[in-house]
């Protein structure tokens, strides 16, 4: 258990900080990026619609009972960034990337890739880890930030369009309550955070999962499992942190 | 060729990403009042001030004039003290203007509404750092509700 932790440590200080040069690490990036954020985007977009028009639908049939029914953009608005957006996005992120990740390295391992990268005296922590964990850390919070996008559109759809709230009260009492740093930059922060943790989780499950069949379907549902406990009780303490003042 | 298109979905899930983010900076959070040169700072003693906030608005009939940037308590007289900063655009009150708190709607967020007073010979126009004397301090619902209760109780007798 304490010998994994230092495992763990000691991968992410190399991700972190044996950064692959930029002519040859560049390209290595944009494949991550590609394969961990572009197709999360689908998923992401999808969930963030579909959440923000169910919190919509949610909100107006409570807050109509009081007649306060122009406060549905800020409840919707707020609780999309400072909770669910950023959770949502990187348990969303767990399933699709981390497990995609955790999938192929375990696979590179037992087909013996890593080891005979470190034969060719190609460091694996260069070439295959640090661009994925940067990708993912590069990754999640945009994809957080197009989340609430979307959501916020979607609580629009549902109280403007179908509702009938007034256009012009939803978005001002929306930019009155919203605000820039105890909002919008808290959830990027707690975005950062959550992919920090999820990639961490992913990679080190992959790559010191049991080269077999068996080992790498274990490690593949550890990943997912282990990164959705660590997003919500590292929520917690950050909410704590964030909003308890 | 399968590189050219990786890379052009990957600018494009950068730059939906950038558009994504500005639409929350400028269409969802609002841009506060700039605290830079073009504003002044006005001081306020009330009694109470309920549940006004740093960031709450002043408002002059309505329109937004300036926002509260600091409250604290005097420590001699142990009342509240609130820092108001001011726009610029706006500095033509006199003297004699006065602030209440106030609630927008019966259970809404509480404001500073002012009120610009008289102009007269021997008045001012409020300057950087000057202090609003006639104020009026928040409602309190449940001291409200006390006083009723009391007149209603000693009536009975």
């Amino acid at each position: 258990m304490v010998r994994g932790l230092g495992r763990a440590g000691l991968m992410l200080w190399g991700a972190i900080f044996i950064a692959p040069r930029p002519s040859k690490g560049v390209p290595l990036l944009i494949k991550q990026l590609y394969v961990i954020g572009v197709q999360s985007m689908i998923i992401v977009l999808v969930s963030g619609l579909f959440i923000g028009m169910v919190l919509a639908l949610q909100g107006y049939t409570i807050l109509v009972d009081f007649g306060t029914e122009d406060s549905l953009g800020p409840m919707v608005a707020l609780s999309l960034l400072r909770e669910l957006g950023p959770v949502v996005t990187a348990l969303l992120f767990a399933g699709r990337a981390g497990s995609a990740l955790t999938a192929e390295l375990g696979l590179m391992k037992s087909t013996e890739q890593l080891s005979s990268l470190e034969m060719m005296a190609v460091d694996p922590l260069r070439q295959i880890i640090a661009p994925r964990f940067w990708a993912g850390v590069i990754s999640m919070p945009l994809l957080a930030v197009m989340f609430v996008a979307v959501g916020v559109y979607g609580g629009y759809l549902v109280g403007v369009e179908w509702k009938g709230i007034d256009d012009g009260s939803f978005w001002s009492i929306l930019q009155a309550q919203v605000e820039w740093r105890q909002d919008i930059v808290n959830c990027l922060i707690k975005s950062v955070a959550f992919a920090v943790v999820v990639t961490w989780i992913a990679l080190y499950r992959g790559y010191y999962a049991v080269p077999n069949p068996e080992g790498i379907s274990r490690a593949t549902t550890q990943t997912v499992v282990q990164s959705s406990l660590a997003v919500l009780a590292l929520d917690f303490v950050l909410t704590a942190m964030m909003f308890a003042s | 060729m399968l590189t050219r298109k990786i890379e052009l979905l990957v600018g494009l899930f950068l730059l939906s990403a950038l558009a994504a983010f500005l639409v929350l900076v400028f269409k969802v959070a609002n841009v506060d009042v700039k605290v830079s040169d073009d504003t002044y700072t006005l001081y306020a003693k009330f009694s109470n001030i309920g549940g006004l906030k740093v960031r709450s608005p002043v408002k002059v009939g309505g329109v937004v004039v300036g926002r509260v940037s600091h409250i604290e308590l005097d420590p001699k007289s142990l009342m509240p003290i609130v820092t108001l900063t001011m726009d610029e655009r706006y500095h033509q009150f006199t003297d004699t203007s006065s602030v209440a708190i106030l609630t927008s709607g019966l259970l809404g967020e509480q404001f500073l509404g002012l009120t610009p007073g008289f102009e007269d010979d021997d008045t001012s126009i409020l300057a950087n750092g000057d202090r609003i004397d006639d104020t009026h301090s928040a409602l309190v619902l449940e001291d409200l509700i006390g006083q009723f209760l009391y007149s209603m109780s000693s009536k009975d007798k």
